[in-house]
C-alpha cells in the first residue's frame, strides 16, 4: 500500500514547527502504523536525513509511551493505542495526517514527542496509598466484593497516556485523575488518605495548568483504556465531600 | 582467577534466610541519610528497590530511559504472579513452589536463593493488595487464582490480562510517594552509559540526558542495576523495543561477572511472525493454555481450515506426550515440542511456522461468555494483529524469544563480584536455573525489590563509612571520554543503513544458529558471521543529527553495538555448556524420544564469564552447584 504523510517536524520547543510531505510506499497492509513510520525513517537514514522522533517501548497498547495524533485523533482511529493501529485500516493511496498531541501542559520535545511528565507529578501528588513494606497484614484479611475489585480494575486499567488532555477541548485532565481517584476509592486500604488524594490531585492538576471538564466526552471516546467517563463524576463526589469535610473541619 | 563465593549462609535450607535476617549487619537510621544509592531502572525490581530504600531512609537516585518509570517494561506483563499462599487448600506450600521452580529451571540454580524466593512470595502478595493492586477475586471476596505452566496447584494471582501492569503502578505509585517526598530523585529520559569502578568498587554512572544528549556523572555509595533482560538481542522478542543489555554489558566491560547467557526462554504462546517488517513479537498469555488445546493435523501438509479437519485427525501432541501436565507442560518442552511438530512439516499458517490453540471444548464447556470473562482482551489483541477472530478459528501461535535467565553474576545477597554493584530482577541469573516457570519473574523482580536487597544493603554499606567518591576524580574523567568516544564513533561513520537493519541481520542469525536448537556446528557459525555483521554495522551504520540533542537513532546505534558483543558471549557460553537444560538445547545431547539430557557430572555449575579485554577471549569461571536438600532428578512432565 501507498500512502501520503503529512507529519509535524519540529526540532524542539523554541522553534517554529510545520508539516513535511512524506511519500510512505510499499508498506504491508499488515504493518502496524508504527512499523510503518519505522520503514520511513530506515529510508530517510538511507538518504541521510533526520528521521522523524517518535516515541514507543511496548507496541502491545500497555505501556502508554506512544502518544501522537493521528488524522486528528489522539492515539490514532479505533480502540487502542497508536501503536494498535493497523494499515490495513487505511484505504490505499490516503494522506495520514500526523502530529504530536496538542495541550499547553504537553509541551513539545520534539517532532511527534511531547514532554508529559505533568501526569507523573500529578500522582506524586497523591495517587498512592501511604503503606510501609513489609508491614502489611496478610492479603487474605480483607474481603474485597468482585464487583468492587471488577470497578476498582476498570478504573485501575488507565496506561497513563495523556490521550484524554490532548483529546479535550478545554486539555482536561480530569479523566485521568478520576481513574486514580476512583480505583483508590473503591478499595477499603484507600479509604484513610481518600480525602487529602482527591483535594490534592486536583490541586495538581489545576497547578498543571489542565482545564476544567465542560462535559464534551471527547476523553472517553479517545481513551485507549476504555475509562469510563463516570470517574469524573466521582471524581467531582470525592472532591466536593472531601472539600466540605475540610472546610467543617 | 577469581574465586566465586555465593556466601550461602549456613545450615538448614529452611532457616538460611530467616537466620541471614537475625544476624544482618545494620545501618542506623541517622546513617542511612549519610548513604545515595543508584538504582538504574524503575521496572518492578528498581522501582520496588528505590521505593522502599528511600522508606528505610537512604537517599535514592532513580534512573529510566523512558519519560516515566511507570513504563518500564514490566507494565506488559499478562499473566500473573505465583504465591505459595495455598489460598486454594490445594496442598501448595513453600516447598512445593520452591521445588517446581528448582525442578522448573532443570537444577541449574541455588537451592538457598530459590527457597528464599518462595518464602518472600507470600509476603509480596500482602505488599501488593495493601498498596491496592486490584487482583482479581472470587464472588465472596476472597483472592482468586490460576495455574500455570510447569505446576499443579492454583498459586497464580493475576489482575486480567494486565498484572504486571497493576503490580507496576503499585510500585510506582510508592516511588511516586518517595519522590515527593524527597528522598528518591528521579532521572527520566536518563540512559546509562558506563559504570564507574573506584578502587574495585562500584560507585557510580556516567548518563546520559536522552533529551538533550548532555553526559552527566553520578557518584554513590552503592550502584543497583535493575535493568532488565536481553531477549532483543534476537531482534524479534516479546520484550518491549527500547530494552537492551547496555547497562549489564558495560559492567560486565567493568569487571562484572555474566553468568549463563546462553539460558534463554523461548515463549510457546506468541503470535507467529508476518513479515520482515515486524517490530515485535506479540504474547499471547500463557494462562490461555489453561482452556485452549494445542494441536496440529496429523499429516504433514495438510493444507485444510481447521474447522475442516476432523477430531481423529488432529495431534494434540502436548496431552499425548505429557499426560500429567498436558496443554500445561513447561515452556521450554511446549515451544520445542512445536518446533518438531513444524519441522516435520505439520505446521499451520504462512510458511507452515505455528500450531493451533483450540478455544473450541472450552467455549463448549464455559460458554462464549465464559471464554469472553477470562480472556477477552486477549482475544481482541489477537484479532486486532492479525484480523482473525479467535471465538470462531482457533489461533495461531508459535514459540518466541521471551525472556532471559542469564545475567550479571550475584550471590546470596544479590551483589555481583563487584562490591557495591547490586543486580536485581531479570538483569541479573539468579533464581530461574536454565528455564524460568510463568509467573515467577514478577515474583522475583519484586522479591528482590522489596524484600532481599533491604535486608542485604547493610552488610556491604555497613563497610563503607568514610569511603565517598567524587565524581571530578579520574576514573569518572576516563569512564565519560570513552561514553564520548563511542558516541563520536558511531556519528563518524555517516552510513546509509539504519542500525534497524543490522539488529535484524543479527536476530535473524541468532535464531537460526542459537535459538530452541543449537549444535556446535550452528554455534561455531555464528561465531564467524557475527563479527562480519559487526565489522559491516561499524562501516554502514547511519546514525543522522549530532550527539548534543534528542537523538533516537544514536541511543539505537549505541544498544544494537552492545548486542553484537554479548552475541558472541551468549554463542561462546552455549558452546560450551555441552549438555542439554532447560532453554538450552544441544541437537547432540538428547534421549532416544528427544527429551534434554543433562550432564550433572560435568555442567552442574554456573559458568560465569569475566571480560579480558577487546578482541580477547573472555575467561570462563565455574560455580559449582551444590544439592544439599534436594536431588536433581531428570525432569519428568509425563507423569
Ligand atoms: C509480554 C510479556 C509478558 C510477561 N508476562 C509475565 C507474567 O505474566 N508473569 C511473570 O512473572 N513474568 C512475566 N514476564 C516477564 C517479566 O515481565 C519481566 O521479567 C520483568 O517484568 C522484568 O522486570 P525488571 O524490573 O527486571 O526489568 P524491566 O521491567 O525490564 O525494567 C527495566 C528498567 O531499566 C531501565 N533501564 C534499562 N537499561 C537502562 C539504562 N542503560 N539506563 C537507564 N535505565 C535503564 C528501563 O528504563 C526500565 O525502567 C513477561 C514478559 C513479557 C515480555
Ligand atoms: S484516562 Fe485514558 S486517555 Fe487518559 S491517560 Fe488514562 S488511558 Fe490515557
Ligand atoms: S508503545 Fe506501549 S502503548 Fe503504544
Amino acid at each position: 500500500m501507498n500512502f501520503h504523510l503529512r507529519i509535524w517536524r519540529q526540532d524542539h520547543e523554541k522553534v517554529k514547527g510545520f508539516f513535511e510531505e512524506i511519500e510512505a510506499v510499499n508498506i504491508p497492509a499488515d504493518a502496524s502504523f508504527l512499523e510503518m513510520l519505522d520503514m520511513v525513517n530506515n529510508r530517510l537514514i538511507e538518504k541521510q536525513k533526520v528521521p522523524v522522533a517518535f516515541e514507543s517501548d511496548c507496541r502491545e497498547g500497555i505501556c502508554g509511551t506512544c502518544s501522537m495524533v493521528i488524522n486528528g485523533i489522539p492515539q490514532g482511529p479505533g480502540r487502542g493505542a497508536a501503536c494498535q493501529v493497523y494499515m490495513r485500516s487505511f484505504c490505499d493511496g490516503e494522506t495520514i495526517t500526523v502530529e504530536p498531541y496538542r495541550a499547553a501542559s504537553f509541551p513539545i520535545i520534539k517532532d511527534l514527542v511531547t514532554n508529559r511528565k505533568a501526569y507523573d507529578r500529578i500522582v506524586q501528588a497523591g495517587g498512592f496509598i501511604s503503606e510501609h513494606t513489609g508491614g502489611a497484614p496478610d492479603a487474605s484479611a480483607t474481603l474485597i466484593g468482585k464487583h468492587e475489585a471488577d470497578r476498582a480494575m476498570d478504573a485501575a486499567a488507565c496506561i497513563g497516556c495523556g490521550a484524554c488532555a490532548a483529546a479535550c477541548p478545554n486539555s482536561s485532565a480530569m479523566l485521568f485523575v478520576g481513574a486514580k481517584v476512583t480505583h483508590l476509592a473503591l478499595l477499603p486500604q484507600g479509604q484513610p488518605e481518600r480525602k487529602e488524594r482527591a483535594l490534592n490531585m486536583v490541586r495538581a492538576m489545576d497547578e498543571e495548568g489542565f482545564g476544567n471538564c465542560s462535559n464534551y466526552y471527547a476523553c472517553e471516546a479517545v481513551c485507549p483504556a476504555n475509562i469510563s467517563a463516570s470517574v469524573i463524576a466521582t471524581l467531582n463526589r470525592e472532591y466536593v465531600a472531601a472539600a466540605c469535610r475540610s472546610v467543617a473541619e | 582467577m577469581i574465586e566465586l563465593d555465593p556466601k550461602i549462609p549456613t545450615g538448614p535450607l529452611e532457616k538460611k534466610w530467616q537466620h541471614f535476617k537475625e544476624h544482618a549487619k545494620l545501618v542506623n537510621p541517622a546513617n542511612k541519610r549519610k548513604f545515595r544509592v543508584i538504582v538504574v531502572g524503575s521496572g518492578l525490581a528498581g522501582a520496588s528497590a528505590a521505593a522502599t530504600l528511600a522508606e528505610q531512609g537512604y537517599n535514592v537516585d532513580c534512573f529510566c530511559f523512558q519519560d516515566s518509570p511507570r513504563r518500564a517494561h514490566s507494565i506488559a506483563a499478562q499473566g500473573g504472579i505465583n504465591a505459595a499462599k495455598n489460598y486454594q487448600n490445594d496442598g501448595d506450600s513453600v516447598w512445593r513452589l520452591f521445588y517446581d521452580t528448582l525442578k522448573g529451571g532443570d537444577f541449574r540454580a541455588r537451592e538457598a536463593n530459590v527457597h528464599r524466593l518462595a518464602e518472600v512470595s507470600r509476603n509480596i502478595i500482602d505488599q501488593c493488595v495493601a498498596q491496592g493492586v486490584p487482583f482479581a477475586r472470587e464472588y465472596g471476596g476472597q483472592l482468586a487464582n490460576r495455574s500455570f505452566g510447569g505446576a499443579q496447584v492454583s498459586r497464580t494471582f493475576y489482575a486480567r490480562g494486565q498484572t504486571g501492569q497493576q503490580l507496576l503502578l503499585g510500585a510506582y505509585a510508592s516511588l511516586s510517594h518517595q519522590i515527593k517526598s524527597g528522598r528518591v530523585k528521579m532521572h527520566t529520559h536518563s540512559e546509562m552509559l558506563d559504570l564507574v569502578v573506584v578502587d574495585g568498587h562500584a560507585k557510580g554512572i556516567i548518563v546520559r540526558n536522552l533529551l538533550t544528549g548532555e553526559l552527566t556523572r553520578h557518584a554513590a555509595d552503592t550502584v543497583m542495576l535493575a535493568t532488565g533482560g536481553y531477549s532483543n538481542l534476537y531482534y524479534l522478542s516479546t520484550n518491549a523495543r527500547g530494552c537492551n543489555t547496555t547497562a549489564i554489558w558495560r559492567a560486565y566491560k567493568r569487571g562484572a561477572l555474566f553468568a549463563n547467557p546462553c539460558y534463554t526462554q523461548i515463549h510457546p504462546t506468541c503470535i507467529p511472525v508476518a513479515g520482515d517488517f515486524q517490530s515485535k513479537l506479540t504474547l499471547m498469555s500463557e494462562s490461555l493454555r489453561n482452556d485452549g488445546r494445542v494441536w496440529v493435523p496429523k499429516k504433514k501438509g495438510d493444507q485444510r481450515a481447521p474447522q475442516d479437519i476432523p477430531e481423529e485427525e488432529r495431534d494434540y501432541y502436548l496431552e499425548r506426550k505429557y499426560p500429567a501436565y498436558g496443554n500445561l507442560a513447561p515452556r521450554d518442552i511446549s515451544s520445542r515440542s512445536a518446533k518438531e511438530v513444524c519441522d516435520e512439516g505439520r505446521g499451520v499458517g504462512p510458511g507452515g511456522l505455528g500450531v493451533y490453540l483450540d478455544f473450541k471444548d472450552a467455549i463448549a464447556r464455559l460458554g462464549k461468555k465464559g471464554v469472553e470473562e477470562r480472556y477477552g482482551n486477549l482475544f481482541e489483541m489477537y484479532e486486532n494483529i492479525t484480523g482473525e477472530n479467535a471465538y470462531e478459528r482457533p489461533m495461531r501461535i508459535f514459540p518466541a524469544l521471551h525472556y532471559t535467565m542469564g545475567g550479571l553474576w550475584v550471590d546470596y545477597h544479590l551483589m555481583s563480584n563487584l562490591p557495591g554493584l547490586y543486580v536485581l530482577g531479570e538483569a541479573n541469573f539468579s533464581d530461574h536455573g536454565a528455564n524460568r516457570l510463568g509467573a515467577s519473574a514478577l515474583m522475583q523482580g519484586l522479591a528482590d525489590g522489596y524484600f532481599i536487597v533491604p535486608y542485604t544493603l547493610g552488610e556491604y554499606l555497613s563497610t563503607q563509612f568514610g569511603n565517598k567518591v567524587t565524581t571530578d576524580s579520574p576514573e569518572f574523567e576516563e569512564a565519560e571520554a570513552a561514553v564520548r568516544g563511542r558516541m563520536n564513533r558511531l556519528l563518524e561513520v555517516r552510513g546509509t543503513v539504519s542500525s534497524e537493519q543490522f539488529h535484524r541481520e543479527l536476530g535473524t542469525l541468532l535464531w537460526e544458529k542459537c535459538g530452541m536448537a543449537r549444535s556446535r556446528e550452528s554455534l561455531l557459525e555464528a561465531l564467524t558471521e557475527i563479527p562480519k555483521i559487526r565489522e559491516r554495522f561499524w562501516n554502514e551504520v547511519g546514525v543522522p543529527g549530532t550527539g548534543s540533542s534528542f537523538n533516537q537513532a544514536l541511543e539505537a546505534a549505541g544498544r544494537v553495538a552492545d548486542f553484537f558483543e554479548l552475541g558472541e558471549l551468549l554463542c561462546r557460553d552455549a558452546l560450551t555448556r555441552e549438555e542439554s537444560c532447560g532453554g538450552h538445547f544441544r541437537v547432540e545431547y538428547q534421549l532416544p524420544d528427544g527429551e534434554a539430557l543433562r550432564n550433572d557430572d560435568q555442567f552442574n555449575c554456573v559458568h560465569a564469564w569475566q571480560y579480558q579485554g577487546e578482541g580477547k577471549e573472555p575467561t570462563l569461571i565455574k560455580e559449582p552447584l551444590n544439592y544439599e536438600f534436594v536431588h536433581p532428578a531428570t525432569r519428568n512432565y509425563k507423569h
